[in-house]
């Protein structure tokens, strides 16, 4: 009860002190803060414009639409009934009526206006503090009117950077493998999505094994591992090209590939003789370079966002345990020292955390540390979950997760999830196919 | 006195019939289930495929493992006695993990099961040039089952013609 009590003290006073709202996102959020999605209002011309041009009814709606549904998933908001609305959008957009919002207990509000304007859409938006009654915000986008989604994407970043202080993750795409056929024989693809599922794409036919699929910077480019011709390697593709290509000429199988944080270079493991290494390959001047050398598995290798250091995952202590490195190889610290295995680390966008897959008592979790191992903090126990991925702004993990089958080995299935690094707001993304090994990209409008 | 001994000794006797007798029956409905395992290792031949007349095509591992056991060394002998008869053919060693392991891992892992075979079959005279290593890491279970049975069946090295 206390517990409660504090919780909501600490929300409470932060906001009465600065005046204007500010969302806490580095707590679980157990209240988030009610607002107003006014649909975006349009003009009767304007609507039968894009209705022919993007066969949506009311592109107004469907753009406020996005935002809510965004805000909503993120967990730190909670976007109120549009049907409790007093006031028209229009109307809401030249002056809003506090008193009205207030009434139904919003604390934030956002308007806005679309027009059909010179074979563009340009949209406008507004953010409102009710209760201070003051405008936080204004800005105008104009677009070729296909980009609708990512217009409703770029207001979700836009609000949630007004109020939590932060940078936002939805105008991002995530790359990923679609699952398909009985477990024993599954067919797997590469698919690219919106980050809210939207724009389901499939990249690959599905004619060999493809694995772990990771996104560079700019997430123009992926990295992947294929098994075309039955030689397991590592693979570049550019996304809007189509172009592939082997990445290096190693006698043996490449896998687990990342690019740096400046995308100029892939590191992956190569297998030999029953060992696995780490390398890298410069992808200008195709220069490799062996960074680790043990007898060991030494695997699942990413780069801190400075690209000075990297993490992976080693066997040599006689289990998987988690290591860090400077980037030349020098310097290899063991850091994870819980009970259980650990593997797949990841280094956080913001640089202070790994997340990584911890294996403990027949369960699997996803967790953090500190990059020198302290502080481990679990966020999600289950059956089998593997291969967290970050959001650009280091505050969600997604990952996939496959459930146990019963006792004549039916009901499997894989489902990409994802979990707020406070632990709260576990989610599953909805694909059209079963998936696993998601990637997130970066922000696509920075 | 004496009557009271007899009856005691044959009460214990009688016990200990019984408590023995519990035993076996115990250990039979243990071997029904785990029967097919030894420690985590699979010794079963459900799964096993042929290459030829008394030469099983796969070996099987512990978790985590890549040690052969006893009975992997004798079915890689069975291989190697085959592959000197038939020295045109090539093979595969597609190497597997179960599914309790992270997917990268489970890649290292098959290959270094797949490895430990093929450096067996080289001990007994097979050219490297005649063997391929592949792994599959956890991607190809050939039993979809959750639970340690099916994991022992998938964690194997399995010895594939290539021509």
């Amino acid at each position: 009860m206390t517990k409660k009590i504090l919780i909501l003290l600490f929300i409470l006073i932060p906001i009465k002190a600065n005046a204007l709202i500010e969302v806490d996102i580095t707590r679980g959020n157990l209240n988030p803060l009610p607002l107003a999605v006014s649909p975006l209002s349009i003009d009767e011309e304007s609507r039968k414009d894009f209705e022919k041009i993007l066969k949506k009814e009311n592109i107004g709606s469907e753009i406020s639409n996005i935002v809510e549904n965004n805000l909503r998933t993120s967990g730190l908001f909670n976007p109120l009934d549009k049907k409790a609305f007093l006031q028209a959008p229009d109307i809401a957009n030249l002056k809003p009526r506090f008193e009205d919002w207030n009434l139904i207990k919003a604390q934030a509000l956002i308007t806005g206006k679309a027009n059909y304007v010179d074979d563009k859409l340009r949209v406008e938006f507004r953010l409102w503090d009710v209760l201070a009654a003051k405008e936080m915000m204004a800005l105008a986008f104009t677009t070729v009117p296909n980009n609708w989604r990512r217009v409703g994407h770029i207001i979700s970043d836009k609000v949630y950077e007004r109020l939590t202080g932060e940078k936002g993750y939805f105008d991002t795409r995530i790359i990923y493998v679609s699952e398909e056929g009985p477990k024993t024989q599954r067919i797997k693809k590469l698919a690219i999505m919106d980050q809210d599922g939207a724009n389901n794409k499939f990249l690959t036919l599905g004619n060999e094994l493809v694995l772990t699929p990771r996104f560079n910077p700019a997430s123009q480019m992926v990295t992947y591992l294929s098994y075309f011709k039955n030689m397991p390697r590592v693979y570049l593709l550019d996304i809007e090209t189509g172009t592939q290509e082997v990445v290096g000429d190693f006698p043996g199988m490449t896998f687990a590939p990342r690019f740096s944080p400046d995308g100029k270079k892939i590191i992956m493991s190569f297998a030999k003789d029953g060992k696995s290494d780490i390398y890298t390959m410069d992808l200008e001047n195709r220069i490799v370079e062996k960074i680790t050398n043990h007898p060991s598995i030494d695997t699942s290798p990413s780069y801190s966002p400075d690209g000075k250091y990297i993490t992976f995952n080693s066997d040599r202590s006689g289990y998987q345990q988690i290591y860090v490195m400077k980037n030349d190889g020098s310097d290899v610290k063991r850091i994870s020292f819980g009970n259980g295995l650990y593997g797949t680390p990841v280094w956080s966008p913001r640089g202070d955390l790994i997340a990584f897959t911890k294996l403990h008592k027949g369960k699997f979790y996803i967790g953090v540390m500190r990059t020198d191992g302290s502080g481990e903090r679990l966020l999600t126990e289950n059956y089998y979950q593997e291969a967290p991925s970050w959001s650009p702004n280091g505050r969600v993990l997604i990952f996939y997760r496959e459930t146990k089958t019963n006792s004549k080995g039916e009901g499997f299935s894989a489902k990409l999830w994802s979990i707020d690094l406070t632990g709260y707001n576990e989610r599953q993304i909805k694909t059209p196919t079963d998936a696993s090994d998601p990637s997130w990209s970066s922000l696509l409008s920075n | 006195m004496r009557l009271n001994k007899i009856l005691k000794n044959t009460l214990l006797i009688l016990t200990a019939c019984l408590v023995l007798s519990a035993c076996a029956t115990k250990k039979e409905v243990a071997t029904d289930i785990q029967g097919q395992m030894q420690g985590d290792v699979y010794t079963g031949t459900d799964t096993v495929e042929y290459l030829a007349d008394g030469v099983p095509d796969r070996v099987f591992f512990a978790t985590n493992e890549s040690i052969l056991t006893t009975a992997s060394r004798e079915t890689l002998r069975a291989q190697a006695g085959w592959l000197r008869k038939n020295p045109n053919i090539n093979v595969v060693l597609e190497g597997h993990a179960d599914e309790r392991g992270t997917r990268e891992y489970n890649l290292a892992l098959g290959e270094r099961r797949a490895n430990a075979a093929k450096d067996y079959l080289m001990t007994y005279g097979i050219s490297s040039d005649r063997i391929t290593v592949l792994s599959y890491g956890k991607e190809r279970p050939v039993d979809s089952g959750s639970n340690p049975l099916a994991w022992s069946k998938n964690r194997r090295s399995v010895t594939v013609k290539a021509n």
